[in-house]
């Protein structure tokens, strides 16, 4: 648009040095902007391991929250975290895996499955604080769990669902045709056929699906605020009904204390999160990579 | 024999039946939790109303519910979340657009397989770091060489870190409507004798425009709802304010304000966490849905 008006002076080839010109420039500039959020995360992940690495010892891990900050440990939010993950695994992958199993292979492309597909996409986009509202109301108050893990598990549960339906239905559907279609001539129902060809083949994808979702669950604190409040526990929990704290609260925590002791303390509870969940990404990762090497044989 | 198998087939078929029943009532959790959220926000909420009228609840500008005198104008903090939100935009859409670009039509393979990866993990982040990150990072360092009297929680450096944090997601829903431009499209500009920035500026982003507004919308609901980054770098200060240096409160740090003090169920400062749930609710919902709509008003088919 800019042509018209400097044309006339312009030879084409002085214009086309021009052309070049601006498409290096943006070139430059698209790379740069793919580096903000690269560096961005370079600055975070220093940034806590200066802060947090001279405050882990051994005792962070065992002791209680203390009031002083060298006696402060992650002992009561580790072993929370740990049971409400374990909990919501135990409840999310039986009904993600069955909701998957029946929108792909018992309902048709109808008005009807359109629904649920819709209905699950728009609960991913439902912010997750609003899931701990819904906790607070149902579980904690009208189903009477209290402040309790399982209350905690339910809610977490619900708000990852839809991570974990997804993965199990794109599993599923990468399940070719034949191998259903084998299991039917040789006689098999459509639940034989499901849990002996279909599950099968897809366990590795939906697997890698649950333990993604599993680690979104574990940097969660949003719910778990609704859910378990701002406590000082000097206790982990022996039962589901117990109460409980996990690391991402216990970092809120510290992080709203303003000393600067306690922002490395922080840090270094970051970083366990961190490891935690990095953790939990390679083992899906590794999942994922032998499942296809497996599958390109 | 012959009775023997019309028994195990009567029973395969009950057996078919039962499974069935438990897989579809696996798969109405989620209906139900639509159905519970609604519900939950909306009945909760009326306990809210029937001491607050509406009227003063969506146009007071003045919220004060934990002191004497209380009053529920919601405007202070859906200003708040706004300001916070149109910060990251800033931030999130430029950013978020030009990755898109350069991981769609210039990273070499061997790049793209560093910088995507890298890119999830960003996403991965759990939003307490990002808080953690923004107080004790970002806020210093504006203080340090822009802002010399600017306060300890603000609106900017919430904003700034929220927009880094949705950028993963802006950048791949724009990076897969780019992908899904068809080659001859641009093979056409470059015939024309097109350079490569202008096959990108004119054919390219123009032709995945609408999966680039939506992936706007989306990446904008997704800041709206974020509720540990604006609690703990923000501050808790319910105020309209356009100036960004300023502390405010977003909805969703107000939920997380009151949840943290153990409120007595049924008080009206309990109630007023889900009238201001409902609002949030709705917003991002709309967003979404709005964000759907535009994918599918505007996808050019191919």
């Amino acid at each position: 648009m800019l042509w018209p008006v400097l044309g006339p002076r312009l030879t084409f080839r002085q214009r086309l040095g021009v052309r070049k010109t601006l498409g290096r420039a943006a070139y430059v500039f698209l790379l740069g902007t793919t580096l903000v959020g690269i560096a961005t995360l370079a600055a975070l992940l220093l940034d806590i391991l200066l802060d947090g690495l001279p405050w882990l010892s051994v005792d962070f891990f065992t002791n209680y929250p203390s009031r002083h900050p060298e006696q402060a440990g992650i002992r009561a939010a580790l072993f929370g975290t740990l049971w409400m993950a374990a909990l919501t695994a135990l409840l999310c992958f039986p009904i993600g895996v069955a909701t998957a199993v029946y929108l792909e292979e018992y309902t048709s492309q109808n008005w009807l499955s359109r629904i649920f597909n819709t209905n699950i996409s728009n609960l991913a986009g439902v912010p997750s604080i609003v899931y701990g509202l819904l906790g607070l109301a149902i579980f904690v108050h009208t189903l009477s769990l209290g402040r309790s893990v399982l209350a905690g598990a339910l809610t977490m549960t619900l708000l990852v669902l839809p991570v974990v339906i997804v993965s199990a239905q794109e599993a599923i559907r990468a399940v070719p045709d034949a191998h259903r279609q084998g299991a039917y001539a040789l006689g098999a129902t459509k639940w034989q056929t499901v849990r002996n060809i279909v599950l099968p083949a897809a366990l590795p994808g939906i697997l890698t699906g649950t333990i993604l979702a599993m680690a979104r669950a574990v940097g969660e604190a949003a719910p778990m605020i609704a859910i378990a409040a701002l406590v000082y526990l000097t206790f982990t929990p022996v039962s589901p009904l117990d109460r409980f704290t996990v690391l991402p609260i216990q970092i809120f925590n510290w992080v709203s204390r303003p000393q600067a002791e306690w922002q490395g303390v922080a840090a270094a509870a970051i970083g366990v999160l961190l490891v935690l969940m990095l953790g939990m990404n390679a083992a899906a990762i590794l999942l994922r990579n032998k499942y296809q090497r497996r599958s390109e044989e | 024999m012959a009775t023997v198998w019309a028994l195990k087939r009567r029973t395969t078929r009950r057996n078919e039946q039962i499974i069935f029943l438990v897989l579809f009532l696996s798969a109405m959790v989620s209906i139900l939790t639509t159905v519970g959220i609604i519900y939950v926000l909306v009945s909760e909420s009326l306990g809210f109303f029937q001491q607050v009228s509406l009227w003063d609840f969506l146009m007071g500008s003045q919220w004060t519910p934990l002191f004497q005198p209380q009053h529920f104008g919601v405007l202070p903090l859906v200003g708040g979340t706004l300001l916070v939100t149109g910060l990251s935009a800033l931030v999130a859409l430029p950013v978020g657009l030009g990755s898109a670009v350069y991981l769609s039509e210039y990273a070499p393979e061997r790049a793209r397989r560093v910088l995507k990866p890298l890119l999830e993990v960003l996403a991965g982040v759990p939003t307490v770091v990002y808080g953690y990150f923004a107080l004790t990072f970002v806020t210093p360092l504006l203080q340090r060489y822009l802002f010399h009297d600017m306060i300890v929680f603000n609106a900017l450096s919430a904003g700034l870190v929220m927009g880094i944090m949705i950028i993963p997601l802006v950048a791949a829903l724009s990076e897969d409507a780019m992908v899904a431009v068809p080659r001859s499209l641009r093979e056409g500009a470059y015939a024309l004798g097109a350079t490569k920035f202008e096959v990108v500026s004119k054919v390219v982003v123009p032709s995945a425009l609408s999966g680039v507004v939506a992936a706007f919308i989306l990446g904008l609901s997704r800041a709206i709802g974020e509720t540990m980054l604006v609690t703990i770098a923000a501050g808790a200060t319910p105020r309209l304010t356009l100036d960004p240096r300023e502390s405010i409160q977003a909805m969703t740090a107000y939920i997380v304000q009151v949840s943290l003090g153990e409120t007595p169920h049924g008080t009206l400062v309990y109630h007023s966490i889900f009238a201001v749930g409902l609002t949030l609710f709705v917003m991002t919902l709309g967003m979404n849905i709005l964000g759907q709509w535009v994918v599918h008003r505007w996808r050019a088919r191919y």
